[in-house]
């Protein structure tokens, strides 16, 4: 397999990898050969629009979804491979953070409770050594622990209750996160609070972060690199700076247009691509993007295309790539 | 100047709630003219959406309204229920941010069309189903035919919107309330539904409303802007002098919170600190005081009123306006 951007060893090496769920007696083909490396200390952005598979990748990642094929390894060891109890100690290194962030908290729990779930899981049985821990990460997300600690999540606002989430997958003191859409459910003005809160956090406990999102500019403030899917398979990698400034796959540039900017001067795009994503029960031959595209020809349609490298880091899947 | 189509008169409205009462729209005053956007911005809980069910006379049961909504010079707050129901749908018409939830799911996507325009305009069932299909490839679907027959299930979500917008442009209204109308839609299918409604607007010269909580949603798109916070309107400009010079600190704050494509990865977001006040214990002051950087005494004291900037129809409530001169930057 062809090595995307790979620096020393990296801690998350995914290699090929295929997820696909039965539906009736059709297959959706959400995964069809990913390969992605992130590096340690790196946030990797993953960006694509609903139902390109972004989220059943995240979640292969951390084994809640087994894939069909193909391997992820995780500081050199085998997720794919493990079961039971091996898993359960790797998942202590590696969370997830959802994008409903009031839905993934029990209602009829207190705060301090749930933070501690997963230290009780883990098996710290030293209930001061846990109160220690929670007290430490709930005010890492500036909440104050004497007085969230005994109340229940429907007292908090979105926005709080994200920072409890977030407090409760750092924990264990993990180094890998996966971010599932994290602030796509809140205001604007509480995304920034929490866009800038998980880079304090990335910083302080020197976490490496996949980030999961549909919006490019949230991905842009956070990501070192960006990984755009469309339709089950990646169209473009490439460091951030470089993929918004010269994007190399057409339907990055499409998704780059169609972001509606906030300056009158700026005049919306007429010409985004019509159509919609066909259905990932029977995606396109070839290239899963050819039918919407503006540059497809027939190769397009007979031969997928392979991700290569178009420009140093930056590697797209295109037979025809934007110069 | 002729008279607006659509004058929104000192309206508040008032929900009773366990708490106490929860005052969702307070004394707001808008107006649009025939074939204008205004877009109306704020974040979840300024009132938006409930200023856009009054207009509609769609309010929960228990909400005090007071105030007038003039529409084509009758106010809808005193209109009959049978001529209200008469006006909704035809002159009046809205599309919801949730298509998957606005149409019926047991009935055919033609029954739903062709109801509204039968309901509305004297048509038989060939002539209502001729426009019925007109309308669908108006809003850009394909096979339009063919679509009449199938279930709002059995479409995306991208066309159900435009099957909702297809529904509310039957009977060629005047006024169209579009309430979030992409912010259940990916971004590609966003820019083609703004596209659409932009182009049907111009075609019929219908006024529209945008209700959003997106500024790059309105930027290239209304004509005028309203930001709502906490039930009141603080901030109200033609759009293209509201972006070139935003006199009221939230409007300001909530334009730097976006994160923009052309900033480097990892720099700080500017963000708001704390969150919007609880509607049911409403301030004595300024309802931004709290999160302000520019609040002083005078912000915790009294409520500001809206004042007039030196460009002609920009509006601001605020005791410490930004920007207030050319060049001197707050």
């Amino acid at each position: 397999m062809m090595q995307l951007a790979a620096r020393p060893a990296p801690l998350l090496n995914v290699d090929n990898l295929v997820v696909e769920y039965g539906l009736g007696n059709k297959i959706v083909h959400a995964v069809s050969g990913v390969s992605l490396q992130v590096a340690r200390g790196e946030t990797l952005g993953l960006v694509g629009e609903s139902g390109c598979g972004k989220s059943t990748l995240g979640r292969a990642v951390l084994q809640l979804r087994r894939a069909k094929s193909g391997r992820v390894m995780f500081d050199g060891e085998d997720l794919t491979a493990m079961e039971g109890e091996a898993l359960r100690r790797m998942r202590r290194r590696v969370q997830l953070i959802f994008q409903d962030p009031i839905a993934s908290l029990n209602p009829r729990r207190r705060i301090g409770d749930i933070v501690a779930e997963p230290l009780i899981i883990a098996g710290i049985k030293d209930a001061a050594e846990r109160k220690r821990r929670v007290h430490e990460v709930l005010s890492a997300v500036g909440l104050d622990p004497d007085l969230v600690a005994t109340r229940l999540p429907h007292e908090f606002s979105g926005g709080q209750c994200q920072r409890i989430c977030i407090a409760r997958s750092l924990v264990l003191n993990p180094e890998f996160i996966v971010c599932d859409e994290p602030v796509s459910a809140l205001d604007v003005s509480i995304r920034a609070q929490i866009l800038n809160l998980l880079e304090e956090m990335k910083a302080r406990f020197g976490l490496t972060l996949l980030f999961i999102a549909h919006d490019l500019a949230v991905v842009k403030a956070v990501s070192d690199r960006v990984a755009v899917m469309y339709l089950g398979r990646l169209c473009e990698v490439a460091p951030s700076e470089q993929l918004f400034a010269r994007p190399a796959h057409p339907y990055t540039a499409l998704l780059l247009q169609a972001i509606p900017v906030p300056d009158p001067d700026v005049r919306p795009a007429e010409s985004v691509a019509a159509g919609e994503p066909p259905s990932p029960i029977a995606p396109p031959s070839g290239c899963r993007f050819r039918t919407r595209c503006p540059r497809a020809d027939q190769r397009c349609s007979a031969e997928i295309p392979e991700l290569r490298q178009v420009a140093p880091g930056q590697f797209a899947a295109c037979h025809h790539p934007l110069a | 100047m002729t008279a607006p189509l659509l004058a929104i008169e000192d309206v508040a409205v008032e929900l009773p709630t366990p708490r106490g009462n929860l005052r969702a729209v307070d004394h707001v005053d808008l107006s649009l003219q025939a074939g204008r956007t205004l877009g109306i911005v704020g974040e979840s809980g300024c009132g938006k959406t409930m200023l856009s069910r009054a207009v509609l006379q769609l309010l929960p049961k228990k909400a005090k309204l007071t105030g007038r909504v003039m529409f084509d010079g009758e106010d809808l707050v005193r209109l009959e229920p049978e001529s209200l129901r008469r006006l909704r749908g035809r002159d009046l018409a809205v599309v919801f941010q949730d298509p998957m939830t606005s149409l019926n799911p047991v009935l055919t996507i033609g029954t739903q069309l062709m109801e509204t325009i039968q309901e509305h305009l004297e048509l038989d069932a060939p002539a209502a189903k001729a426009r019925s299909i007109e309308l669908l490839a108006a809003v850009g679907i394909p096979a339009p035919e063919q679509r009449l027959a199938q279930y709002p299930h059995q479409c995306s979500g991208g066309m159900r919107q435009r099957i909702a917008i297809a529904i509310a442009l039957s009977c060629e209204p005047k006024l169209l309330i579009a309430d979030e109308p992409t912010t259940a839609l990916d971004v590609t299918i966003q820019a083609q539904i703004l596209d659409l409604l932009a182009r049907e607007q111009r075609r019929r010269h219908m006024a529209m409303i945008i209700i959003t909580h997106d500024l790059g949603v309105v930027a290239g798109r209304a004509d005028e802007v309203a930001v709502m916070y906490a039930g009141r309107v603080v901030e109200r400009a033609p759009t293209q002098a509201l972006f070139k010079r935003m006199h009221m600190p939230y409007t300001e704050a909530l334009l730097a919170a976006i994160p923009k494509l052309d900033t480097a990865p990892h720099t700080p977001l500017p963000a708001i600190s704390g969150r919007p006040p609880d509607p049911t214990r409403p301030l004595k002051g300024c309802s931004f005081a709290p999160r302000c950087s520019y609040a002083g005494g005078r912000c915790q004291e009294a409520k500001p009123v809206l004042t007039s900037a030196e460009v002609s129809g920009h509006l601001y409530a605020c005791f410490h306006p930004i920007r207030m001169t050319e060049g001197i930057e707050a």
